[in-house]
């Protein structure tokens, strides 16, 4: 019978290798991608209890975390919730969003750039720290963007966006309405479920970073755009004579529907000067100046600003700023003044105002500046990097001269600063819908003559305002959004 | 049988001091295990150390000196092993008590206890094993009411899906453990004596020897039987174990592989109808559910979904989590698996332990059935050959179905994995086989009986000697 049994003992032996094996594959092979199955609750309580770094705006945190006495160790704290939480975002149990979110190697401490941190914290037998993340928000400027928004009612709708036009540092992002994110970190699971779903359910959508994710018409803001592509393409400058006129019809068309006119601002007759159209906002000039430039130069023009693509990569999601391709005539002429089917961000059309500043030149956008070890010794800062020359220089000094003559004797008054030269731009954007108000917009860089800081202001809905004082156009952006662009301003070049 | 060691002038050695050794080691495994429990979980070294030290100091050192006693050539390195594999699975469960707040390590302990007893009073009231081939029948007929209790109502009672326990005076018992034993002797005993009709007769096809009709008999009614846990008691893991140990010992007994195609055919047939009446019409749901489970655990785990697959999937996980070196123990969380204390206990210790941990596992479990394999090799009887071959495809059997299932090599099945899970009738069971295990190699290591050494110095030339030659 001996021989069977060998038989038998060969046969043991394969399926113990074959158990070996399958175990090595498991453990060694898959355990990575295991590990990185979002389902996997060992890797995010491992994460959750471990101590994060902080998230910075200068020397404050405005994310850290704090020991607690329970069994995950660390709390996620946020000190100034409301203001930052469109940055931050937040680490809770379930999900990480904004900066928690994009900067989770470095907080968690498994970035390959705090690999020596690591490796000493093995040998030493001690807890993981995680690095932290410097931000490039002016804490200044964040607040007066904050309290200039939150001041315009409870039930405001809106965001502000400021960029250093010669970095693409984002000196300030607000979005209200906003939420606590310090409700969400909570380690008492079931009411943080009950507060997310209860803030998801909220019809204003307080967890929506509008600075980024809600893209509307932009309106006139866009003519800075139109204009660019006019004086590039067709060769006008400050003292130009532009088409002007009470009314123009669209080509193609010969209704209502067809007709632009300028909400009652003086824009002429047949010929004005570019700074009164710009000053004026004259819907007739720009319409008329998109038709003429044609619908491919606009969309290079609009795509050399940063529309149709995406740039931000320390913050997701955001959406997509648009600028239609192979629009007809009377859509091009709609499209100049920021009508039929723009959409920008707060954040593109500070990018637009940033790109004149900066002679021409737009800068891709960042909100990390640095990434901190765990003993606060900075790594490698990031290096600001050109997107795009959107302009020529030329062409972003006649923008510039058209802008701050917009601001001493225009529509765009209200951001003047007394001793500074402010160049700025107001907007204001037919909803499409009756029964929602126009968008306010205002989009501002200053000083004119060697910017620090580039603006832009949305007002989605200021329930409270009248719906006559957004809709007058002069007033709308300019009323709203303008103070609130000028106290972001002063923030920073006061400082 | 020509090659015992014995005969040809090798004399085993009875190495009980080799066996003290590794039994020294196999305490600090296990010692060592439940104090870095204690430092993990609670920060210190567990409160009962000395204690629990001792306890298990006493259960392993009487087992080794009755071993001495009764059974001094038996193989040295079988009770050092389960030594090990027991207390590092008293370790582990303690863990998850620490974690779930229950009270099986004490229990397991206990069991613990009740089996080493009866593994030291099967040593000594069993002096040869070969009585127990007096018993084939009775052994069969006892092993087939115990496989039948769970079913008696009142009696039985359904845990978990699968009905194999049987409730008395508040204690419950799977009897299935024992019969697997019973089972055992009953089949060598049978086969002993029936080989020869089986291996002899037969027609040859395609250069391999087929049985006769009439004699498909045994392996026909062993089939039916494991069907019927299959379909009665929704037992997978036993069904399996059961047909599989008889065809590996008809295999051995006939020494025809041809019985190994019989039986394969037979098994691959019964699994494809059940798998086919399950998918179609529904009944029997938990094997096609089992498939399923196996072949896509993701579709089954998480928010939306049935979550049948939330104890593989979790285990994976843990395994995973554990990587080569394990998070150590009380750094991780085995206790998300569900029953990590029984079926899953391997994946608590991938967690903590690591593939080292598993490896080294698998690994002891592999020097068990290796030792129980040359027992049987270097045994003079079939009846003790076949035991043996059977009681190691026991252990090897069901560490294969348990570990494979938990990691995903084969679909889950319901076993205990031997020694290590928490579950009284498997551990006494496991202890008694290991008695048997070292009754038959004693037996088989002990030097032959010198039969011309208390004869006269006259006769021995003319006699032994001539006898060999003819």
């Amino acid at each position: 019978m001996n021989k069977p049994i060998r038989t038998i003992s060969t046969f043991c032996l394969l399926l113990f290798l074959a158990l070996m094996l399958n175990a090595t594959y498991l453990q060694y092979w898959r355990a990575s991608s295991l590990d990185e199955n979002p389902l996997n609750r060992r890797v995010l309580e491992e994460a959750f209890a471990s101590e994060r770094g902080a998230i910075l705006v200068g020397r404050t945190p405005v994310a850290e975390s704090k020991p607690s006495s329970d069994r995950y160790e660390f709390q996620r704290t946020y000190p100034q919730p409301f203001k930052y939480a469109p940055i931050t975002g937040w680490f809770s149990y379930y999900s990480q969003t904004g900066v928690e979110s994009s900067q989770n190697s470095v907080l968690s401490g498994d970035d390959s750039r705090l690999f020596v941190t690591r490796l000493v914290d093995l040998l030493s037998n001690s807890a993981a720290k995680g690095g932290s993340v410097q931000l490039t928000i002016d804490p200044a400027a964040q607040t007066a963007a904050y309290e200039g928004l939150a001041a315009l009612g409870d039930d405001v709708e809106g965001a502000v966006v400021a960029i250093e036009p010669s970095t693409g540092k984002i000196l300030a992002m607000v979005s209200l309405p906003t939420y606590d994110p310090n409700e969400l970190a909570g380690h008492d699971f079931g009411e943080v479920g009950d507060r997310y779903r209860a803030l998801q359910k909220q019809e204003n959508e307080p967890m929506l970073n509008r600075a980024i994710q809600t893209r509307l018409p932009p309106g006139s803001t866009f003519k800075l755009v139109t204009a660019a592509a006019a004086i590039e393409k067709l060769g006008y400058d400050t003292d130009s004579q532009v088409p002007g006129g009470a009314t123009y019809q669209l080509p193609l068309t010969s209704d209502d529907s067809g007709l632009i006119d300028n909400e009652g601002r003086d824009c002429g007759t047949d010929k004005i000067p570019f700074t009164q159209a710009m000053g004026q906002s004259c819907n007739t000039t720009f319409a008329r100046l998109a038709v003429d430039v044609g619908a491919d130069a606009m969309l290079d023009q609009a795509e050399a600003f940063g529309f149709n693509t995406d740039y931000l990569d320390d913050l997701a999601p955001q959406a997509t700023s648009n600028f239609p391709e192979g629009m007809d005539e009377p859509e091009t002429g709609q499209s100049g003044i920021g009508q039929f089917e723009v959409q920008a961000t707060p954040l593109q059309m500070a990018m637009v105002a940033a790109g004149i500043a900066n002679a021409g030149t737009v800068m891709r956008p960042y909100l990390v500046d640095a990434v901190l070890t765990p003993e606060l010794e900075v790594l490698p800062k990031t290096d600001p990097e050109e997107l795009s020359q959107a302009i020529d220089a030329n062409t972003a000094d006649v923008l510039t001269d058209l802008m701050v003559s917009t601001v001493d004797e225009g529509t765009a008054f209200a951001a003047q600063i007394p001793g500074v030269a402010v160049a700025g731009k107001t907007g204001t954007a037919q909803s499409g819908q009756d029964d929602v108000a126009p968008y306010a917009w205002f989009t501002s860089f200053a000083p004119a003559e060697d910017p620090e800081i580039a603006v832009a202001v949305m007002i989605q809905s200021a329930p409270g305002t009248e719906r006559g004082e957004i809709a007058g156009g002069a007033l709308g952006g300019g009323a709203l959004g303008g103070p609130i662009a000028k106290a972001v301003m002063q923030a920073v070049i006061g400082s | 049988m020509p090659q015992t060691g014995a005969f040809l002038g090798f004399v085993h050695r009875r190495r009980r001091g080799a066996e003290l050794f590794l039994l020294v080691l196999a305490l600090a495994v296990g010692a060592g295990a439940y104090a870095a429990v204690g430092l993990g979980v609670e920060g210190t070294i567990p409160a009962n150390m000395i204690g629990y030290t001792g306890w298990l100091a006493a259960l392993v050192i009487a087992a080794h000196v009755v071993i001495r006693i009764a059974a001094p050539y038996a193989d040295p390195v079988l009770l050092p092993v389960v030594a090990a594999l027991n207390g590092l699975g008293l370790a582990v469960i303690h863990r998850l008590d620490l974690a779930d707040d229950t009270e099986f390590a004490r229990q397991q302990l206990i069991w613990m206890t009740l089996g080493v007893a009866l593994f030291v009073g099967t040593l000594l009231f069993l002096r040869d094993h070969r009585v127990l081939q007096r018993f084939t029948y009775t052994l069969g007929l006892s092993s087939i009411v115990l496989l039948l209790l769970p079913l008696v109502p009142g009696l039985g009672a359904t845990i978990n899906g699968a009905r194999i326990w049987i409730r008395l005076a508040g204690f419950s018992f799977q009897p299935g453990e024992v019969a697997k034993v019973l089972l055992v002797i009953a089949f060598a005993g049978y086969l002993v004596l029936h080989r020869d009709a089986l291996a002899l007769a037969g027609r040859r096809v395609l250069f391999v020897d087929l049985p006769r009709g009439r004699d498909l008999g045994p392996i026909l009614a062993m089939w039916l039987v494991s069907l019927g846990i299959l379909v009665f008691q929704r037992d997978l893991g036993s069904s399996l174990l059961f047909f599989g140990l008889f065809l590996v010992l008809l295999y051995v007994a006939t020494e025809r592989p041809g019985w190994l195609v019989v039986g394969g055919s037979l098994f691959l047939s019964g699994a494809g109808l059940l798998y086919y009446i399950s998918s179609t019409t529904g009944k029997l749901g938990h094997v096609a559910d089992r498939v399923d489970i196996w072949l896509n655990p993701f579709a089954h785990y998480g928010e939306g979904t049935d979550d049948l697959a939330f104890q593989p999937v979790e285990a994976m996980f843990g395994m995973g989590w554990g990587g080569l070196i394990g998070r150590g123990f009380g750094e991780g969380s085995p206790e998300r698996v569900p029953f990590a204390e029984s079926d899953f206990i391997i994946s608590s210790i991938g967690e903590e332990l690591g593939l080292t941990g598993v490896i080294a596992v698998i690994l002891l479990y592999g020097f068990i059935v290796e030792r129980a394999l040359r027992a049987a090799l270097v045994c003079r009887d079939g009846f003790g050959k076949l035991m043996c071959v059977g009681l190691a495809g026991v252990i090897a059997l069901q560490v294969f179905v348990v570990i494979g299932g938990v990691t995903r090599l084969i679909p889950l099945t319901g076993l205990t994995t031997p020694f290590l899970s928490y579950g009284g009738s498997s551990l006494v069971a496991n202890w008694v086989i290991i008695a048997l295990l070292l009754r038959v190699s004693d037996q088989a290591r002990r030097p032959a009986p010198q039969l011309s050494v208390e004869s006269d110095s006259d006769s021995e030339s003319t006699q032994v000697v001539k006898a060999v030659r003819a």
